[in-house]
């Protein structure tokens, strides 16, 4: 009952306003995209593989992830809307987790399946790679909405942050640094995919290794949103 | 019946102290939290409310802490002076979210009691974006009213309000607090207080000044020395005969008025027509100077 008032809260919060609408520009560039190539295109030897992978995964992914992520929390904080959920006799990992599989919800729904979409759009031959790169991008997913709601309830600038991270460290250095390749959730997600997918593909980390960060990121930035929501101070108005 | 206490609280920012060294409980009834802007009378209330831990001191409901303490707001209900709310939702379902949140077994029955006890039925079907402040603020009253909370936080809770909007939220709280109810609301002005609340606590520059029934403030405050601006036919005559009554203790002549300090307004009343009477003085102007809230708290202060 409880969890799912906060659910229907936080979706209020997140597709109540302008913002919104963003989560939805972002699928359709890749999906306009990636059928605008398919007809414009003739050779697509590897352009479903670069379509998923260097602007879903590396762009489209982190930026619906950040929207969703700091809606789904970072906005409540901002406006100071959070008071009538936190002034509940409520645990606080309740709300930080309910919270996270909204986001998560929403970052697979507009953008893991899109990315798979494109996939599919651009080779319709090869579904496993498609959803190999799906798997891949559910995984980061769920490592971004923790990296993000954890920095929504750390600062009041989350957003700027957030894009900061996603744009320069995610889609730049993850893609094309190799020291920084080492640290990105993006080539941890990439291990996933290559594991699965049915063409090769090129990640900077080992699985065994990529599923233990993505693991330990998740968990460190979900136990870090809980403990710091049970101390967030709210700020008079003085 | 519960009993909020603060200990020997203090709460500061960096190096600026919001809350100095302020000790106080407050019990059912309507209490009235009054101050002028910027004494420490949100700091106080958010602490209260357990967002905010003090920084030295201790601030407990029923004999624990209130701060961390989640299991708190099931006693507790809130009415922040923020005005972020689920503005996307309709009246109705924001109080119902509410009442889903407080875990209650009929949250539809609950905030629809919830909400006609702020007689709010009219509009409740409306999102809450369309709705004036105090439609807002009288939403917000029942969301925090519908798990029947003890203990009732209002902050600043009549800014904003229409005069009737005013006098319906004054009679609830007073409804509130003969029911038993703890209730505290923060005010900077004296006469909404006086009229609600049965004890006013008096917080000045983050200090607790005055504490006590609303008799004894309003004593207080009008007991103290005032400043009183004289202009008549003739000052210097006026100034002499005032000077000898003991109900004033100082006269000032400057070139276009005279400045009177007086300690026992009521003689002075009655004593200035008279004499400007039997002296054959025209009054031309007679104003207090220093009426200001903010010269009355500071004159509350100084006292101490």
């Amino acid at each position: 009952m409880v969890v799912r008032t906060i659910a229907r809260l936080t979706l209020a919060t997140l597709f109540g306003h302008r913002r919104g609408l963003l989560l939805y520009v972002l699928p359709a560039v890749l999906i306009g995209l990636s059928l605008l190539l398919t007809f414009t295109v003739d050779d697509k030897g590897d352009l479903a593989k670069a379509i998923m992978q260097q602007f879903g995964l590396a762009v489209i992914l982190p930026l619906v992830a950040l929207i969703a992520a700091t809606g789904a929390i970072s906005s409540e904080i901002d406006d100071g809307s959070i008071v009538y959920l936190l002034s509940k006799p409520i645990n606080r990992s309740t709300i930080i987790l309910t919270k996270a599989l909204v986001a998560l919800g929403v970052i697979f729904g507009l953008g893991v399946v899109p990315i798979v979409v494109s996939g599919l759009v651009l080779d319709p031959g090869d579904v496993q790679t498609a959803l190999a790169f799906g798997v891949g991008a559910l995984a980061a997913g769920i490592a971004y909405t923790a990296i993000f709601v954890a920095l929504s309830v750390m600062s009041g600038n989350a957003v700027t942050i957030g894009l900061f991270y996603s744009l320069l460290w995610e889609s730049l250095m993850g893609q094309y640094v190799d020291g920084a390749k080492v640290l990105s959730i993006q080539q941890w997600s990439l291990a996933l995919t290559r594991q699965l997918a049915d063409v090769p593909v090129d990640a900077a980390v080992k699985l065994p290794l990529a599923t233990l960060l993505l693991l330990a990121v998740t968990l460190a930035g979900l136990g870090l949103a809980i403990s710091r929501l049970r101390s967030l101070t709210l700020s008079s108005a003085e | 019946m519960s009993v909020i206490r603060i200990e020997k609280v203090s709460r500061w920012y960096g190096n600026v102290v919001a809350v100095n060294d302020v000790t106080m409980t407050i019990g059912p009834g309507v209490t009235g939290l009054l101050g002028p802007n910027g004494a420490g009378k949100s700091t106080l209330i958010t602490m209260m409310a357990g967002f905010l831990p003090p920084s030295v001191g201790s601030v407990t409901l029923d004999a624990v802490a209130v701060w961390r303490n989640v299991s708190a707001y099931s006693e507790i209900g809130l009415v922040p002076e923020t005005e972020a709310v689920y503005d996307t939702l309709s009246g109705t379902d924001f109080v119902r979210a509410n009442a889903e949140l407080q875990g209650l077994t009929d949250a539809g029955a609950a905030a629809a009691a919830a909400i006609s006890v702020v007689a709010m039925e009219d509009a409740a079907g409306r999102r809450i974006s369309t709705y004036s402040k105090g439609m807002k603020q009288r939403i917000k009253m029942a969301a925090a009213l519908v798990h029947e909370p003890s203990v009732l936080l209002l902050d600043e809770p009549f800014n904003g309000m229409d005069p009737r909007q005013r006098l319906h939220l004054m009679e609830l709280l007073r409804k509130m607090g003969t029911e038993g109810r703890t209730v505290l609301f923060s005010s900077h002005i004296l006469e909404e207080v006086q009229q609600v609340a049965t004890h006013i606590e008096v917080v000045v520059s983050g200090r607790h000044a005055a504490s006590g029934d609303y008799r004894a403030i309003r004593t207080l405050m009008t007991d103290r020395p005032m400043l009183y601006r004289l202009r008549s036919s003739d000052d210097r005559r006026l100034a002499a005969a005032l000077i000898a009554d003991p109900c004033t203790a100082g006269a000032d002549l400057d070139g276009t008025a005279l400045q009177v300090r007086v300690i026992d307004f009521e003689r002075f009343s009655r004593l200035v027509p008279q004499l400007s009477r039997e002296l054959g003085i025209r009054l031309f102007e007679v104003s207090p100077t220093d009426e200001s809230l903010e010269s009355v708290f500071s004159y509350l202060v100084g006292s101490r």
